[in-house]
């Protein structure tokens, strides 16, 4: 085994890895399926939505963020940790105002697949029933608040991949919301549907206008097999 | 005027060097100049420093005290955390808003006086309490209030209030931080040795960080020293927000020499030219005081080039005004406050030893830390290591407020009981404490002999002493509600599980909760604990958590047995519609 391989385990099994790589990234290589909804592989971890927090040596830690290192011992699939996380995908719910039946992006969601695969059909906790706002002024993309879990994906990709910033955050706490680089609203920004920011929303947050049910309901994502189901099929090639 | 205010505003960003990373001086001092911040003025800001407004609109409404709206002249800000109210702040806010004829948050029609509620500013012994224009008036009453709104209308100076007053109360002194000192003793005997002997000093005394965390600082200083940068940075926390603390307001005030010599060895020790203190927005009226200490000790050669002679030593020290949020006193989100952004927390690793202020290796130090190093330096290590208990050498001091006879500064050695405490602080008939604030945690008399150390019972420093008759979960409520202000946000667990926490317990203390939503609240609780991403988050459900495990009787009297009822009541939430068709809620099921 060259030196330039760290090697550790999660839940037991023994896992290879490159320096420099996050026990998520290393995760996803080998075949492990860890929770996620703000990590996505073309970005910079953000750290927000903590779904994918495991245990590494006995301490919680964001899987998107954490280094690998030699003989790091990472609990991921436990009932403690999928029962946290369920809870967070619940607050995440009960946040916004989620209407799955009638959300465009139903099937394709991620935050509707995650809470499927963790075992969330209908939260429990009270609605916060927040007015949230609407935005429908550019001519390619609409932004639906509603369905915003502050992930900041779009935040980082326009900045990360597009090189523009359209999208930032606004105010704190359970006041804060996304914001974009006009006075007025996204009209108003140099979004376009060609850009990743547009199309990098694990929600039906940020949604390319004409292209509704193009792809029917049935053949969607996560109609047949649960999120993750692409990483795990690895673990057979692994 | 609009272009008059673009050219003002040009003008202050070329004063900072048209640098990003003074963001937060210039929205500061934009603030200033023009009342308030509107969404012109951040668009002028972000194209004089070439950036995208929806950073600088991001960072300026992170900040509590800065306003996108327009303000009055004056901004009174009513302190409103738990031991204000428990004196009487109440009474305070409903004199000030008869006096004033508005609510919290607006500004009088004729734009003169705007009326706030600020978390606490460091005065909980000297309670109820206020700041205006930044000035801080004490030991309020109601019947103050028509002296002091008038004296506002009247533009008279307000230092010149009879409330105007900050009271030293400092109860007790000891040999650490409340002693006399020598300018420069300190500083002279650390370049006499390396800087790895100044760290070896710090190591022998087992000093431990006095923000709460411990860790030890000789640690700190040595990873810092080592890790590779272009620069290294010291900074000195001075944003002590955890509701109940004030003790860094008699250091800043009182041992701002010793303190300052602590940061220089310091810099010393890790190799630092640059120094940053970082001070809270509601000490802003010590600020011109600190400001004249700096340029004395420039004046003596204790700061600037060659310091005390020294060939090639140069180090100095800013002071950075922070803007009104608890979660800035977190070592991270301080660094990117002071890098000009929105104070949300890093991810560790890296620490900020390793990626610090700038990108660069940085060690952040309490106030209280960098005072107790100066001492170290000058009495040794070994003198130090002996005062306290074998894991918590030297001294700590205490805020204590609440249901007592004497609030105030105590300097203690560690390991004093939780009951000598209250006899010290004259408190009789304690029915709960509140060690380290609301991030710490509530404790049960059956636990009074336990001691203040990192072994046992670690606290920044707060200590909150409620009596008999106080209504405790109340006063857990009023934490949560805390921390659903100055949660950042940043994370999904602490951002929203927060707000449930605060109205899961709402439920409870009206009447309506049942055994299942205590269990909630825990699961709740649980969640924000472990999953969140800073220590806000990881504590912000403490209140909730150690008085469910503390005062479960407390939680057993409020609940009704029945498994599930609603939140709400049905037939309240409906009377109004009932009212208009003219029916009733039998007609209703019927």
């Amino acid at each position: 085994m060259s030196k330039d391989t760290i090697t550790f385990t999660i839940d037991g099994a023994e896992i290879n890895a490159k320096p420099n790589q996050t026990v998520m990234q290393a995760a996803d290589e080998a075949g492990i399926y860890i929770p996620r909804l703000c990590y996505h592989k073309d970005l910079m971890p953000g750290g927000h939505c903590r779904v994918c927090t495991v245990k590494v040596n006995g301490r919680p830690q964001s899987a998107c963020t954490f280094p690998v290192n030699n003989g790091i011992v990472v609990e991921n699939d436990t009932e403690e940790l999928n029962a946290l996380r369920r809870n967070i995908v619940e607050f995440l719910f009960v946040e916004g105002n989620h209407f799955c039946p009638s959300c465009e992006t139903s099937g394709n969601c991620e935050l509707q697949a995650t809470a499927y695969r963790l075992g969330l059909l209908a939260p429990q906790l009270p609605y916060l029933n927040k007015e949230r706002e609407l935005d429908a002024s550019n001519k390619e993309v609409y932004l639906d608040r509603n369905r915003c879990i502050l992930c900041g994906r779009c935040v980082r990709a326009s900045k990360q991949l597009d090189g523009k910033n359209v999208f930032g955050f606004e105010n704190r706490g359970i006041n804060k919301r996304l914001t974009v680089d006009s006075p007025d609203g996204l009209g108003e920004t140099s979004l376009t549907a060609k850009d990743k920011a547009a199309s990098i929303c694990p929600t039906g947050c940020l949604v390319v206008k004409r292209q509704a049910y193009q792809t029917p309901v049935g053949k969607r994502d996560y109609d047949k097999t649960p999120i993750g189901s692409d990483i795990e099929r690895k673990k057979a090639t692994v | 005027m609009a272009e008059n205010q673009a050219s003002v505003i040009r003008q202050i960003v070329d004063q900072f060097g048209k640098d990003r990373s003074r963001l937060m001086n210039i929205v500061r001092a934009v603030h200033v100049k023009l009342g308030y911040l509107s969404e012109e003025s951040i668009g002028q800001i972000a194209e004089a420093l070439g950036i995208h407004r929806v950073e600088v609109r991001d960072m300026v409404s992170f900040y509590a005290f800065l306003s996108r709206k327009p303000t009055g002249k004056t901004v009174i800000r009513l302190c409103n955390a738990v031991v204000e109210r428990m004196k009487g702040a109440d009474q305070v806010g409903e004199a000030f808003k008869k006096a004033l004829g508005i609510s919290f948050g607006q500004t009088t029609p004729d734009g003169k006086v705007t009326l706030e509620h600020t978390s606490c500013i460091g005065l909980s012994d000297q309670a109820p309490n206020a700041l205006v224009n930044g000035v801080p008036i004490t030991n309020l009453s109601p019947k103050d209030v028509p002296m002091i709104v008038k004296a506002i209308r009247d533009g008279e100076d307000l230092l010149n209030l009879p409330q105007a007053e900050v009271d030293l109360n400092v109860r007790k002194t000891g040999d650490v931080i409340f002693a006399p000192m020598e300018r420069g003793a300190a500083l002279r005997k650390a370049i006499s040795i390396t800087p790895e002997g100044v760290i070896n000093e710090i190591n022998k005394a087992r000093l431990r960080g006095r923000g709460g965390a411990g860790f030890p600082t000789a640690m700190k200083w040595d990873f810092c020293r080592k890790a590779q940068g272009e620069a290294h940075y010291l900074v000195c926390n001075a944003d002590e927000g955890e509701p109940g603390t004030f003790k860094d307001r008699a250091i800043l005030s009182e041992c701002a020499d010793l303190l300052f010599e602590g940061m220089t060895l310091a810099g010393y020790a890790i190799g630092a030219k640059e120094g940053i203190l970082y001070l809270r927005a509601e000490y802003e009226y010590m600020l011109s005081k600190l400001e004249r200490m700096l340029a004395k000790r420039r004046h003596l050669g204790l700061l600037g080039e060659n310091i005390c002679g020294l060939e090639g030593f140069t180090f100095d020290i800013r002071i950075q005004m922070g803007a009104g949020a608890y979660i800035c006193g977190e070592e991270s989100a301080l660094i990117e406050s002071a890098e000009g952004k929105r104070g949300a927390p890093r991810d560790r690793p890296p620490f900020p030893v390793q990626v610090g202020y700038m990108g660069q290796p940085t060690s952040v130090n309490n106030v209280e830390t960098l005072c107790c190093a100066a001492r170290i330096l000058e009495k040794g290590g070994e003198w130090f290591s002996k005062i306290g208990t074998k894991d918590s050498t030297g001294t700590k001091l205490l805020s204590i407020s609440g249901d007592c006879e004497h609030p105030g500064i105590y300097e203690v050695e560690y390991g004093i009981t939780v009951a000598k405490m209250l006899a010290m602080a004259g408190a009789e008939d304690t029915q709960a404490v509140q060690v380290g604030g609301p991030s710490g945690r509530c404790l049960a008399p059956k636990d009074f002999g336990r001691g203040i150390s990192f072994e046992d019972l670690p606290t920044g420093g707060s200590i909150i002493i409620f009596g008999k008759n106080r209504d405790l979960l109340e006063c857990m409520r009023q934490f949560t509600e805390f921390f659903v202000e100055e949660s950042c946000g940043w994370c999904a667990p602490c951002r929203v599980g927060t707000t449930l926490l605060l109205k899961k317990l709402e439920k409870v203390l009206e009447g309506h909760g049942t055994r299942r939503d205590l269990e909630e609240l825990e699961s709740i609780g649980k969640t924000v604990k472990t999953m969140s991403r800073c220590g806000l988050g990881q504590t912000a459900a403490n209140p909730v958590l150690t008085t469910l495990s503390g005062f479960a009787g407390l939680y057993e009297a409020r609940i009704k047995s029945e498994d599930y009822i609603p939140s709400f009541d049905l037939e309240k939430a409906m009377e109004a519609g009932l009212k208009a068709a003219n029916r009733t809620l039998e007609g209703v099921h019927a």
